[in-house]
């Protein structure tokens, strides 16, 4: 329990101690540890600003998405008007094609009709000779008589 | 070994081993067969009574405290800094999560206790720390175990706990005191340091010698109270650890595992308070005026 020169060694044990923690000691490790919270600082608010970027593309994603949508209803809608359009457009068509087709057919017929009567006149013209000769027993030179024969058919 | 009652042996436990220079003429007994030799001449040597280590006077030294101080403030500085050499930024394994632990902590007391800017002061409050914790925890090695080797080894005292002499304490808080001188005069300039001395607490010229004499003792306490708290906490707590090793062996668990469970907290106490209180005298050095 003396007071001695120790007391002096332990001062100068103590400076040389401090004088190493001071230069060797503290330096690295407090640069460390700041370098660590920086990049932990940084990494949160790194992940801070990745869920704001998610929040906003999701944001722009929806609004996308709807955008889509009523460009895909507007393109329905325009589909569904043309075609429409086209069918309305076939049946037209379709129509004026049948009536055509029936005009054509009652021609046609007409021309038929009209045939038939040029042939049936003409048989009746030959049975109307025919008859004639049977009744007047002769012949009848149908050269002389075409004129009358044609204006017999004519009437018939 | 010179302990014979429980007297002698707790006397003999509180000695350290001292190596200093005994004058001419000195008488020194054998502690072993009383036996008287006179010195010739002035003469540097181990003390082997504490009567000898006490009549060495000033030109002495403790040979154990300088010693295990030395080593635990190597100790402290090793693993440091091989710690600091490896510092990562990254994810820290075990010594180093451990060291930057009590950075941290130290930083803590240092953001809260100092108000100035000093790069000096947060190593120096890690040096304190760890290094007075180190040695306080010599205090929980049995008393017996490492002065029975010494003893063994032919030397007389061994007192392995550096801060249960006040000398290892008075050498830090000497070493805290010059440096609040150093700051105060760098700080605020040896004027303005002498001007705070001498008004302060009373503005007033009349009362500037009164107030030289507070402000000078309340300076000179600063050391003072550092050193003998950390002092007188670790030596009672010694002194008690001995009483324990008095009784039987059989008994003595029952006793000195409570009290070193409680040292444990005691260690670390003392070695915080002593770091707190020497920031925060630092820190007032800082202020000026």
């Amino acid at each position: 329990m003396n007071i001695n020169l120790t007391l002096i060694g332990q001062a100068i044990a103590f400076a040389i101690f401090v004088w190493f923690c001071v230069k060797y000691v503290w330096p690295p490790i407090t640069a460390a540890m700041e370098a660590r919270q920086k990049k932990i600082a940084d990494g949160l608010s790194a992940a801070d600003r990745a869920s704001l970027d998610l929040e906003l593309a999701q944001e722009k994603a929806s609004k996308e998405l709807q955008k889509a949508k009523q460009e895909a209803a507007a393109l329905i809608d325009q589909a569904n008007k043309r075609a429409a359009q086209i069918v309305e457009a076939s049946k037209d068509d379709a129509r004026k094609e049948g009536e055509k087709l029936i005009e054509q057919a009652r021609a046609e017929i007409q021309q038929e009709r009209v045939q038939a009567r040029d042939a049936l006149r003409k048989e009746v013209a030959v049975l109307a000779v025919a008859g004639a000769e049977k009744i007047l027993e002769t012949s009848v030179d149908a050269k002389a008589h075409s004129e009358m024969l044609d204006k017999l058919a004519a009437e018939l | 070994m010179a302990a014979d009652t429980p007297v002698e042996y707790i006397q003999h436990h509180l000695q350290n081993l001292t190596y200093g220079k005994l004058p001419a003429g000195y008488e020194r007994v054998d502690p072993y067969t009383n036996d008287v030799t006179v010195l010739q001449e002035a003469s540097w040597t181990f003390a082997r009574t504490s009567a000898e280590a006490t009549d060495m006077g000033f030109m002495a030294f403790h040979v154990d405290t300088l010693g295990w101080s030395i080593f635990m403030g190597i100790l402290f500085l090793t693993i440091f800094r091989m710690v600091a050499k490896r510092a990562t930024s990254g994810v820290p394994s075990g010594l180093q999560n451990v060291v930057e632990m009590t950075v941290e902590f130290v930083q803590t007391i240092v953001r809260d206790g100092f108000h100035g800017r000093n790069p000096v002061i947060a190593p120096l409050a890690l040096t304190m720390f760890v290094w007075i914790f180190l040695m306080n925890s010599l205090k929980l090695i049995p008393v017996d175990f490492i002065p029975q080797i010494a003893h063994a080894l032919g030397l007389e005292y061994f007192k392995i706990v550096p801060t249960t002499d006040p000398n290892g304490t008075f050498g830090i808080s000497i070493g805290v005191f010059l440096l609040i001188i150093f700051y105060s005069i760098k700080v605020k300039g040896a004027g303005g340091f002498a001007k705070e001395l001498s008004f302060t607490p009373f503005n007033h010229w009349a009362l500037v010698p009164f107030n030289l004499v507070l402000e000078i003792l309340g300076l000179l306490t600063k050391p003072l109270s550092l050193a003998l708290r950390l002092f007188g906490n670790m030596y009672a707590g010694e002194v008690v650890f001995i009483l324990i090793a008095i009784l039987p062996f059989w008994v003595q668990w029952t006793l000195n595992v409570p009290w070193a469970i409680f040292h444990i907290l005691v260690v670390t106490l003392q070695a915080f308070i002593f770091t707190t209180l020497a920031v925060v005298y630092l820190s007032q050095a800082h202020e000026d005026h």
